[in-house]
């Protein structure tokens, strides 16, 4: 098989990737830029950092942001792995019912989702803060964690089950002892689905929080709008050093996974 | 396995904010400040057509341009040796980790009158040329932050196809291009769809992007909903009409690309 990449074909990723970085790396280099200009640089200087960490009302919305992400996305986990268990034992047609239920927050446009879930907050007179946030991230993380269970559950021999009861199990432990761990992976992905993707919402968000609770991404919208801001540019240039070295890490304990794979396979031949 | 009990709480859960909040939704755009049935909601949607047709016909061309960029890069990261694929998809897929605001953040600052891309220009002595606050500002910023949406379906398809059906083409005698328009193209359609609807459903419905990139230039169906629920033209019924207008335009646009069944789901969710 081929596998050589080309030199076009190199030059093109090099095009897309341009593309893709050049924004950030601007950002972050003018993050260092002693002067609020973003064209010229005047000279290196971390005092946007600095005033970053004094920035209460940034941090206080940090705050806001991660209980609400681990908040909604273990509830969420909870809630959604209950639900692919009750789901794969539905009938055919109660199961597709459901599905496309599911399938609703997922499919629509988020602006919707918001509008719709501050129509429902507004209808039972809620204060939109912290409460509505997490109840508005569980709804649309929840879809997620099913989507990612209810493979694994397909996958799992129903037998298993089946066996740990004909051995005595009752049907709860033998769920735990069984199932369980059949479906962790798809458990453990669908939270980090919904944690990840509660970290990072502002659509619904920002149609849920109301005006006194901030989070993250609502915050530096609302830094944005200001134009010329350059804490955004540092706080960029934080948030891309954890993406990376998070990714980085990931990837790297994929890859010792594999390898001593591959060394288990060779040990067995 | 018996345990439909596990099913409800999900089943109350779902029923109470997904069905009811979309009910309300619904409700909301059939009836007037007083509750009486209407659908004068529904009638004045249509002042605002030049907003949906504008919306339409910026969506399609960053899903278009989208399409074209990430084709050839799906089809090449692919193609690359396996351990080295991993990383470049890491790569990426990296900025899409980064909160869109930022990205979109960062065209703002690029873009400007003053920004660093005027400024390299009249180096050369092109410009000041007017970028910022354009139609063609708010598609590049959907290109920029749709991008990775349309390579990753793109990307996980192309990898399923069997290396050895090219192969066998080729023995067969097809040039390049019958390889690709007989076998690669057909078996990558599932891909397209998935991709074309992850970028056409948030590039039609934005409202942030036309916001900070557009300035008041561009309005697109995003700001005219968001402006009936939080901004001065606070009006909910109204809003709830042109979002049931959007809802119905998203399920039309989705049969068109022809149904994507449960299992396609699955497998774009990475």
């Amino acid at each position: 098989m081929k596998r050589k990449t080309s030199g076009l074909s190199k030059f093109y990723m090099g095009l897309v990737l341009f593309f893709l970085y050049m924004p950030i790396f601007v950002l972050i280099f003018y993050s260092f830029n002693e002067s609020k200009s973003r064209s010229n640089f005047t000279g290196f200087s971390l005092k946007w950092y600095l005033q970053l960490f004094q920035n209460d009302q940034l941090l206080s919305a940090l705050m806001n942001t991660l209980i609400i992400a681990v908040v909604s996305s273990v509830a969420a986990t909870i809630l959604g792995t209950m639900a692919a268990v009750g789901i794969f034992s539905l009938k055919k047609w109660a199961r597709s019912l459901v599905m496309n239920v599911t399938y609703l927050p997922i499919i629509n446009p988020e602006i919707v989702i918001g509008v719709s879930l501050m129509l429902l907050f507004l209808l039972f007179k809620m204060e939109f803060g912290m409460l509505t946030l997490i109840l508005a991230h569980i709804s649309f993380s929840v879809p997620y964690v099913i989507l990612n269970v209810l493979p694994k559950l397909r996958q799992m021999d129903i037998h298993l089950y089946e066996a740990a009861q004909d051995l005595g199990c009752s049907p709860i432990s033998s769920f735990f002892k069984v199932v369980v761990p059949e479906i962790m992976p798809g458990v453990l992905s669908g939270f980090m689905m919904a944690f990840t993707y509660s970290l990072d919402d502002f659509i619904i968000s920002y149609f849920t929080s109301g005006a006194k609770t901030q989070t993250l991404p609502i915050y530096i919208y609302s830094m944005a709008r200001k134009k010329v801001n350059p804490q955004i540019n540092a706080l960029s240039t934080i948030i891309f050093v954890i993406v990376l070295v998070i990714l980085l890490l990931i990837n790297w304990n994929d890859s010792r996974k594999e390898k001593q794979l591959k060394l288990k396979r060779r040990e067995q031949i | 396995m018996k345990s439909k009990v596990a099913f409800l709480p999900y089943g109350i859960w779902m029923l109470l904010f997904t069905i009811v909040p979309l009910g309300l939704v619904a409700y909301f755009g059939l009836t007037d400040e007083a509750g009486h049935w209407t659908m004068s909601n529904l009638i004045r949607v249509s002042d605002y057509a030049y907003v949906f047709i504008k919306s339409i016909w910026l969506a399609v061309v960053a899903t278009v341009i989208c399409l074209i960029i990430a084709y050839p890069l799906a089809y090449i990261l692919s193609r690359i040796s396996e351990n080295r694929q991993r990383m470049m998809v890491m790569i990426v897929m990296l900025p899409m980790w980064m909160n869109f605001l930022l990205r979109t953040y960062a065209w703002m600052t690029l873009l400007e009158g003053t920004g660093i891309i005027n400024s390299l220009l009249k180096i050369i002595g092109i410009g000041p040329l007017n970028m910022i606050n354009t139609a063609g500002a708010v598609v590049l910023g959907m290109v920029y932050n749709y991008l990775p949406f349309m390579i990753l379906p793109l990307y996980s398809i192309m990898t399923k196809i069997d290396g050895s059906v090219i192969e066998a083409a080729q023995d067969l005698g097809s040039n390049n291009w019958q390889v690709f328009s007989k076998i690669v193209l057909p078996l990558s359609v599932p891909g397209i769809t998935t991709g074309i609807i992850m970028v056409f459903v948030p590039a039609v419905s934005t409202f942030i992007i036309s916001r900070m990139l557009g300035g008041n230039t561009t309005m697109l169906i995003g700001d005219l909903i968001e402006l009936q629920f939080l901004g001065n033209a606070y009006n909910p019924n109204l809003g709830a009409a042109i979002s049931m207008v959007l809802m119905v335009l998203i399920l039309i646009c989705m049969t068109f690309l022809n149904k994507m069944d449960s299992e396609e789901m699955e497998g774009m969710l990475i």
